[in-house]
């Protein structure tokens, strides 16, 4: 029989193509309404703590280095007021595998696809977890292809995602690279039914939970270095599985009065679908056009229920621009001695900002780093920038408008990490679930489940609601 | 430029024509298709522009349009943005330098 492979054909087989792709039945967990249980499907799809331990351990991944920067500490009590600043520590996690806290998320979807029988796995992805996964991949001895959004109409690419495909290629996976355009999921799915690979979606329990280990291993070793728990965690979000799973794991490491903070780039204004646009950003990850979308409406991931929910766990959501972030990979390098990629340090350059407002005697935490080399490094991104007509010059970062200029601050004094409305991004949340979900009267179960997913109460929910109708 | 049976080649297909592209596509993106490219060894001789099947690393025989023998990693640090070395000068004067430092 002749599958029907046209665009429509291919999407209206969705829901089956997944279900044997990523072997688990979504209908299992959902509720009458909009809720569904998220933790029952945490805990019966996903892994245990001391399971994904020893799982990722068994594979090199993990335990990554919890380095204390004092001098960007030292820097930033110059910078703030008499008795603030904060001690500024960064999670090492550069030092997996792959180069990304990407391969915790991937040792365990890998794990899971290679102890099902499944002979290989596919992820949709242009940053770092491709190299995650093809390197997990090659561990189990799995085939393994990527699937990238890498080039604009006219054959021009990223740098940083050609560098990602290079190094998926060095670990022996097969890179399928598209033009920009949503409809890779398209291809995806088609290869998903060609091969009947696993689905290592970023977006599963396995996933998410594979992050779990970072926010409880950091909080272990603030522990035995400092003797308590950090005062502020800031995770760099795009997608929301970053910042979700560090936050779980910092929940069941107990630290319960760690502030979790998520950090963006600033790329307002530019369409991630747009063909034109695609190279007029300097950032592919890390950056609002992923943190907005996912966390005002995380289920439009590539799973029916996306495990990532960054609302359930934000204390504060905060945006620094492109200038900042390639500013701060610079102090790392020139100030720490160490070198590492720029998407990586979105939550360093908040951090920085972050710690100004804090006590000496506080302790903050950016939870990521990242590998760099050619393609992936401040020089290539900025130069890449340059050539697409961004002009680059030293001034205050406020005025940066992504897609025209990069800022580089001319005094780190005007790096400043920017509040969002986190009360109006839950309000859109809210608003998405209605709208999507075609409901007009909320059950008390579905209005318990929005007070979770967004953090707040039932009388703020009730209120959203309420103003929303009128 | 021809390739034998055997070289590491590229290969390139349109998977939607302008047409096809989704609705919540932007209008800038929906004036283009939807191109895609993928790496393996080709299965015969061929020359550019030629459509050919290749065999990816994966196992999977794929056909398209030849663009490209022995496709190589041509991306690097880039021209230089010089601007890069005076954050290190101002950064160092500021924690290192002047009163604080004598």
């Amino acid at each position: 029989m002749n599958k029907d492979m046209s665009y429509s054909g291919v999407m209206s087989r969705r829901n089956e193509i997944m279900k044997k792709a990523v072997g688990i039945d979504y209908q299992r967990f959902e509720d009458t309404g909009i809720a569904f249980d998220y933790e029952k499907m945490m805990r019966e799809t996903g892994y245990s703590l001391e399971e994904m331990k020893k799982i990722q351990g068994a594979t090199g991944v993990g335990n990554t280095p919890l380095l204390e920067l004092k001098n960007l500490t030292n820097l930033a009590r110059k910078l703030a007021g008499k008795g603030k600043g904060a001690r500024i520590f960064i999670k090492d996690e550069a030092a997996n595998p792959s180069g990304s806290f990407k391969a915790r998320r991937a040792a365990n979807a890998v794990y899971h696809a290679k102890k099902n029988g499944y002979k290989g796995v596919i992820a949709a992805t242009s940053g770092n977890y491709g190299a995650a996964v093809a390197s997990q991949a090659a561990i189990h001895g799995l085939k393994c292809i990527i699937v990238q959004e890498c080039y604009d109409s006219k054959g021009k690419g990223q740098p940083e995602i050609i560098e990602k495909a290079r190094k998926c290629e060095a670990y022996g996976a097969e890179v399928v690279q598209l033009t920009v355009g949503p409809e890779l999921f398209y291809t995806f799915l088609t290869l998903l039914e060609e091969t009947g690979y696993f689905n290592a979606s970023l977006y599963t329990p396995f996933g998410i939970a594979g992050v779990e280990t970072l926010g409880y291993e950091l909080c272990m070793q603030m522990r035995e270095k400092e003797g308590r728990d950090p005062d502020v965690v800031v995770c760099t979000n795009a997608g929301g599985g970053n910042l979700t799973g560090t936050a779980r794991g910092i929940i069941k490491a107990g630290a319960d009065n760690t502030l979790i903070v998520g950090a963006s780039v600033n790329l307002k204004g530019l369409h991630m679908a747009s063909d034109e646009q695609f190279n007029k950003k300097s950032f592919t990850t890390g950056h609002t056009g992923f943190g907005m979308p996912f966390a005002t409406w995380p289920d439009r991931s590539d799973v029916p229920r996306s495990a990532a929910r960054p609302l359930r766990y934000m204390d504060r959501y905060v945006t620094v621009n492109q200038g900042e972030v390639f500013y701060m990979t610079e102090a790392l390098a020139q100030l720490e001695g160490l070198e590492r990629g720029p998407a990586g340090n979105t939550s360093l350059a908040a951090a920085f900002s972050l710690a100004q407002e804090l006590d000496e005697d506080k302790i903050i935490i950016a939870q990521e780093t990242e590998y760099t080399g050619a393609g992936k490094h401040i020089q290539p991104q900025l130069s890449f920038a340059r050539e697409n007509g961004i002009e680059i010059k030293f001034g205050d970062p406020r005025e940066e408008i992504p897609g025209e200029n990069i800022i580089l601050p001319e005094h780190p004094r005007l790096i400043k990490a920017i509040d969002l409305d986190l009360d109006k991004i839950r309000r859109s949340y809210i608003k998405n679930c209605l709208q999507i979900n075609n409901i007009k009267e909320l059950s008390s179960n579905d209005l318990q489940f929005l007070a979770v997913e967004t953090k707040t109460d039932l009388e703020f929910v009730k209120r959203v609601v309420e103003e929303l109708k009128s | 430029m021809k390739a034998k049976k055997g070289d590491w080649v590229n290969v390139y297909n349109i998977v939607l024509k302008p047409e096809e592209r989704a609705p919540q596509v932007p209008d800038d993106t929906k004036k283009v298709p939807l191109e895609t490219w993928v790496k393996g060894f080709i299965q015969h001789d061929a020359e550019i522009g030629d459509n050919v099947e290749i065999v990816t690393m994966t196992g999977r025989k794929v056909t398209g349009k030849l663009v490209e023998v022995n496709p190589s990693y041509t991306h690097s640090f880039g021209n230089t943005v010089p601007e890069v070395f005076k954050i290190g000068l101002q950064l160092r004067e500021i924690l290192f330098g002047g009163e604080d430092h004598e």
